[in-house]
């Protein structure tokens, strides 16, 4: 169980990085091409100091902007999940604000509040993550069936009440789904800010600088160190749903 | 005499894009505390309007619809529900699920009491020691059995059985019948069931009322007496065979089938022999 659980992601994992290194040794890639993980080592080395403080830069604005995504959309998926009026007013204005690519919003944001990058990389993350939260608790909401409803609202239960004991908890599993979506996509945000605005800090930063001094190896290692950041979070939102919403999962045959 | 449940000349139009769409148009019903009305009627009649309407979910555009003489204006604690879904609450086990009722109109009951309350429920219809199972868990026929007893838990005098059975399979049915049966000797009940099932309505209720198609009257009133225990084998009597002949022909004429002229009397107590071949081709 244990073995499946964890020894299995590890293995595939290291048989990822060693596919990686042998295509890289085998075309003979120089490491300005292609970074191979062996060649990851020594820029880890170098920078581990700083890999701990930007890791801790980009960690901290990414939870915080998912943490006000999940607060944001869950309270306008609320309210699109209530009543039809606002779920039709809102739709359109919501699909349109999120076909906007964020990138082309990130200059527009760094310029408005020229200096505030702990705010920018925040907004920016929360910006590109409460979509997909808030789509998900209207539809849970909405689709609740009427008989769920019927069954306390015949007791007389007041709308609070069906809101605690039925509507909330029913909705959970689509808010997890919709939460891991929102984690990397979290991710992406901090990083565009990070990445984009100058005197930037954090590990788009870092990404940013490597660029500019052409240290393809550390350009490299900052994308594991987010891809490695992006898992740890993706896990603590599965740690979550195990508690809270561990009941949707059926046992597998 | 009064009746516990009396609803007289009551009309209702629902409000869609096109117009109004009336779904009923003087239905009358009376059942006496402690009686079994069954409702059938063609699909789309109105069955499902009826319940919203005694469980106070919903008032009529006009006529009246009392419990104890008293006019119904809102939901009331009295009442318990159950639907052909049974709608657990999948995050919680069966007991808890049981108990939902009591945590809405009995807050003031312990919880073990509470407790107790739904697993001697539970213990009546066959699931003691699947209380701390998950919905997920059980079958369709032990799903709706748990609905039964939620509808129960908290004593209502009036149970609404919205076609509780109509999902399961026709063993499954025949079984629940019977744990209808035994919950109601235990734990009197009022009870109004909708259903599609003629074969239901006779071995259950005491009443059998047919109703038109939309928009819906009360078209026909079968009382059925009842005396003793009842088995299956009842349900294969000539008498039941007259019943349910009377019930069908009462449903061609909702639909607009048949001629409102009375079901052809079949009294002749010789059940017609079918012509069964001695060997098979």
């Amino acid at each position: 169980m244990i073995f499946r659980k964890v020894g299995v992601p590890f293995a595939a994992m290291i048989l990822f990085l060693i596919a990686w290194e042998v295509l890289v040794w085998a075309n003979g890639w120089p490491n300005y091409r292609m970074a191979s993980p062996s060649d990851l080592i020594p820029a880890y080395e170098r920078y581990w100091p700083l890999f701990l403080e930007m890791g801790w830069q980009t960690l901290w604005r990414t939870v915080v902007g998912l943490l006000l995504a999940v607060i944001v959309g869950t309270g306008i998926g609320l309210v699109m999940g209530i009543s039809r009026t606002l779920r039709d007013g809102l739709y359109p204005l919501l699909v349109g604000f999120n076909a906007i690519p964020k990138a082309t919003v990130v200059p527009i944001v760094a310029l408005m509040f020229v200096g505030a990058h702990d705010f920018n990389t925040v907004l920016i993350a929360f910006m590109i993550s409460f979509f997909p939260i808030a789509v998900s608790v209207s539809i849970g909401l909405s689709t609740l069936e009427p008989e769920y409803r019927d069954i306390l609202r015949a007791l007389g239960a007041s709308q609070a009440t069906i809101f605690w004991k039925i509507a909330l908890p029913k909705t959970l599993p689509e808010f997890f789904g919709a939460l891991k979506v929102a984690v990397t996509l979290a991710f992406i945000g901090t990083n565009l800010m990070e990445i984009v605005s100058p005197h930037g800090r954090g590990l788009g930063a870092l990404f940013d600088s490597g660029k500019t001094n052409s240290d393809y190896p550390l350009m490299f290692a900052v994308l594991l160190a987010l891809a490695a950041l992006g898992i740890l979070l993706y896990y603590v939102v599965v740690a979550l749903e195990k508690t809270f919403a561990g009941w949707a999962e059926r046992p597998s045959g | 005499m009064t009746h516990l449940i009396d609803i007289a000349g009551v009309r209702h139009a629902y409000t869609t894009a096109e117009g109004p769409l009336p779904v009923l148009d003087g239905l009358e019903m009376q059942v006496p505390k402690g009686g079994f009305t069954a409702v059938v009627g063609p699909s789309g009649c109105g069955k499902s309007t009826l319940t919203r309407l005694v469980a106070g979910l919903m008032r009529p555009d006009e006529g009246t619809v009392q419990l104890h003489g008293e006019k119904v204006t809102g939901p009331r604690a009295t009442v318990g529900m159950a639907f052909q879904n049974p709608v657990l609450l999948e995050w919680r086990t069966i007991l808890k699920n049981v108990m939902l009722p009591l945590e809405i109109v009995s807050s003031k009951m312990s919880r073990a009491a509470q407790e107790d309350r739904a697993r001697h429920l539970l213990k009546l219809v066959g699931l003691e020691g699947f209380e701390d199972k998950r919905p997920s868990e059980l079958s369709g026929g032990m799903r709706q059995r748990a609905s039964l007893c939620r509808s129960l838990v908290h004593k209502p005098e009036v149970l609404i059985l919205d076609e509780p059975f109509g999902a399961l399979d026709a063993f499954t049915r025949e079984d629940l019948w019977q744990t209808l049966l035994d919950l109601k000797s235990q734990e009197p009940f009022t009870g109004v069931l909708i259903t599609h099932d003629l074969r239901e309505s006779i071995f259950l209720a005491d009443q059998v009322i047919v109703m038109s198609a939309r928009p819906a009257r009360t078209q026909y009133v079968m009382d059925i007496p009842r005396s003793g225990p009842r088995t299956l084998d009842d349900l294969y009597t000539p008498e039941a065979a007259e019943r349910l002949n009377i019930l069908r022909h009462q449903i061609e004429v909702a639909q607009g089938r048949a001629p409102a002229e009375p079901a052809e009397p079949r009294i002749d107590p010789e059940p017609t022999e079918r012509a069964v071949p001695e060997t098979l081709p």
